[in-house]
């Protein structure tokens, strides 16, 4: 018997009652950014109070009490994605910063040159294509990808010749934040292993809204970002295995990277001091632990089998609608609650401010995420996407206001 | 609310484009994207803008725009096609706070709706933006401020 209760869950976001242009609140965007609850809200602004201090540096009280708690929330991610020590966990200024770092650093440790191969695919974020074409800039290696099939899952059929002994790094998406393809990976995983390269995920998408663990992942690394997850912007994580981070050179140079500084040379901290150069955001950090404690009380299962609730009746209202099409995966099953589509060839500006004017937040456009659209023929897409706190009744919303966007510009 | 951005005169012009379709021959043309949502747009203009001519691919509002734009330009001498230019832009920069003047304009005054959304501003501007460059690849006049 199932306690989640999407009521009481809303009563924790004091945005959702807001009013928007008239209407009540209906927040659909979640994949872009999710809203905070009171109780992240709250350890925010009570560190801000009542903790405030620069971290890893002090010896007076404050000091002690804010690096604790920047600790502690390391801490809570390391359990939260199942990882062996908090060591494992660094902490970025979000996803891309996480993505830019590997793409240096394991480029450097790897002496990534002419000859070599990256591979990622026609389903990534920008995120994870440009660091890695930048890399083959950097270094004349070559950026090859997996393709996209019509029903939106990865191409496996050239898996072993894409991923072959000239590989030196897989980066793919875990789950897409255009068309809600939850990526099994554990194919590639294998074979990129086989070879000797190393495997990196985006799971900005997957971390927030499914019960995940980096030991049955596989991959060497993962990306993701606090404010998908009901915690603050400002705020990403690099999760790497505890004996590649070791090898791993760093990425920014600074204060509280280092071991030793001489104006000759240094010697660099051990992982994850290492890869956090400078003031790291602190309030944010521990907001982002509040987040994991507000997701882990209610429990990663109950949330992704609400949100497959929501997403099969999303998927059957959208499919009810006539001039609807949506892009990926018609059912719940091997997708998430991220669900992109069209109204008509009706342009997404035009559906989403229509949609806008009746209180429903969607994004539109290409969602950072060129390639996929290109792969579907289209320009941009409408996308709805959901969370722990999304009704059905905010489906019928999404579902009442396309038929008004099918008025207008019918 | 939204019939002032939707105006009919814009959904008119973005149902039944005016003069659309890329022809020559031409003095200068210009491609301008906005990146944040991909809409495109392709214009040329003769020296003496006896024909602008466009294509692209956008939401209603660029591409009313783009057909408005035909309307209102096409013909006119360097200095008034400048003048009405400028109109356009201060009215779509004016944040709905700019009256605007339908003897200078035209229909494109069905605009100043959208001058309250700062999220499609860019649209409207899209193609008179790419109008501006085509112009000057072609030669077409001088800027008023110049000739002032």
């Amino acid at each position: 018997m199932s306690s989640f209760d999407v009521a009481r869950v809303r009563a924790d976001f004091p945005i959702l009652g807001r009013e928007i242009n008239g209407h009540p609140l209906v927040y659909l965007d979640s994949a872009n950014t999710s809203q905070k609850p009171v109780q992240v809200l709250d350890v925010m602004r009570a560190h801000a109070e009542q903790h405030n201090a620069n971290v890893s540096r002090s010896v007076h009280t404050l000091g002690t009490e804010s690096t604790a708690a920047y600790e502690d929330a390391r801490a809570k991610v390391a359990t939260f994605i199942g990882a062996a020590s908090p060591d494992e966990v660094v902490f970025t200024k979000n996803s891309t910063e996480a993505l830019n770092l590997v793409a240096h650093s394991a480029g450097e440790m790897l002496g990534v040159g002419p000859g070599d191969e990256i591979v990622i695919s026609e389903m990534e974020h920008h995120s994870n294509i440009v660091p890695w074409q930048l890399l083959c800039r950097r270094t004349g290696a070559t950026l090859r990808w997996f393709g996209v099939t019509d029903d939106g899952r990865l191409d496996e059929s050239t898996l072993d010749e894409l991923v072959n002994e000239r590989t030196k790094i897989v980066s793919l998406v875990h789950m897409s934040n255009i068309l809600g393809t939850i990526n099994d990976v554990s194919r590639i995983v294998a074979r990129a292993h086989q070879v000797g390269a190393l495997v990196l995920l985006d799971c900005s998408q997957s971390v927030p809204h499914l019960p995940l663990s980096v030991s049955a992942l596989g991959a060497d690394f993962i990306a993701f970002t606090g404010h998908k997850m009901v915690g603050p912007t400002g705020i990403g994580v690099l999760w790497g295995r505890g004996a590649v981070l070791a090898d791993l050179p760093p990425f920014l140079g600074g204060g509280s990277m280092i071991e030793t500084v001489t104006l000759e040379h240094t010697t660099f901290a051990a992982p994850p001091a290492r890869f956090e150069a400078g003031t790291p955001p602190i309030t944010e950090a521990i907001g982002l632990g509040a987040a994991v404690d507000y997701l882990s009380a209610i429990g990663m299962d109950e949330i992704h089998r609400h949100e497959q609730e929501i997403t099969g009746y999303a998927l059957k209202t959208l499919a009810d609608l006539p001039g609807v099409r949506v892009f990926g995966l018609g059912t719940p099953e091997g997708r998430g609650g991220t669900v992109s589509f069209d109204v008509d060839g009706i342009h997404p500006h035009d559906v989403g401010q229509i949609l806008d004017d009746l209180g429903v937040q969607v994004r539109v456009g290409h969602h950072c995420a060129r390639p996929v659209c290109a792969r579907f023929g289209v320009a941009a897409m409408t996308r709805a996407s959901f969370y722990l706190y999304t009704t059905t009744d905010e489906i019928d919303a999404l579902a009442r206001g396309i038929e008004q966007v099918r008025r207008v510009f019918g | 609310m939204m019939d002032q951005l939707y105006q009919e005169i814009i959904l008119d012009h973005y149902k039944h484009p005016h003069g659309r379709g890329l022809r020559s021959p031409f003095g200068g043309e210009a491609h301008h994207v906005n990146p944040t949502c991909g809409d495109e747009i392709t214009i040329r203009v003769t020296t003496d803008l006896s024909d602008i001519s466009y294509d692209g691919m956008g939401c209603s509002i660029s591409q009313a725009s783009a057909s408005v734009l035909h309307d209102q330009l096409t013909g006119l001498d360097p200095a008034a096609a400048f003048r009405v230019h400028e109109a356009f832009v201060e009215l779509m920069q004016g944040r709905g706070q700019v009256e605007p003047d339908e003897d200078v304009l035209g229909d494109a005054v069905a605009f100043a709706g959208v001058a309250r959304y700062p999220a499609r501003v860019k649209c409207a501007l899209l193609p008179w933006m790419a109008f501006k460059d085509a112009a000057v690849r072609a030669g077409v006049g001088v800027s008023p401020e110049v000739t002032a």
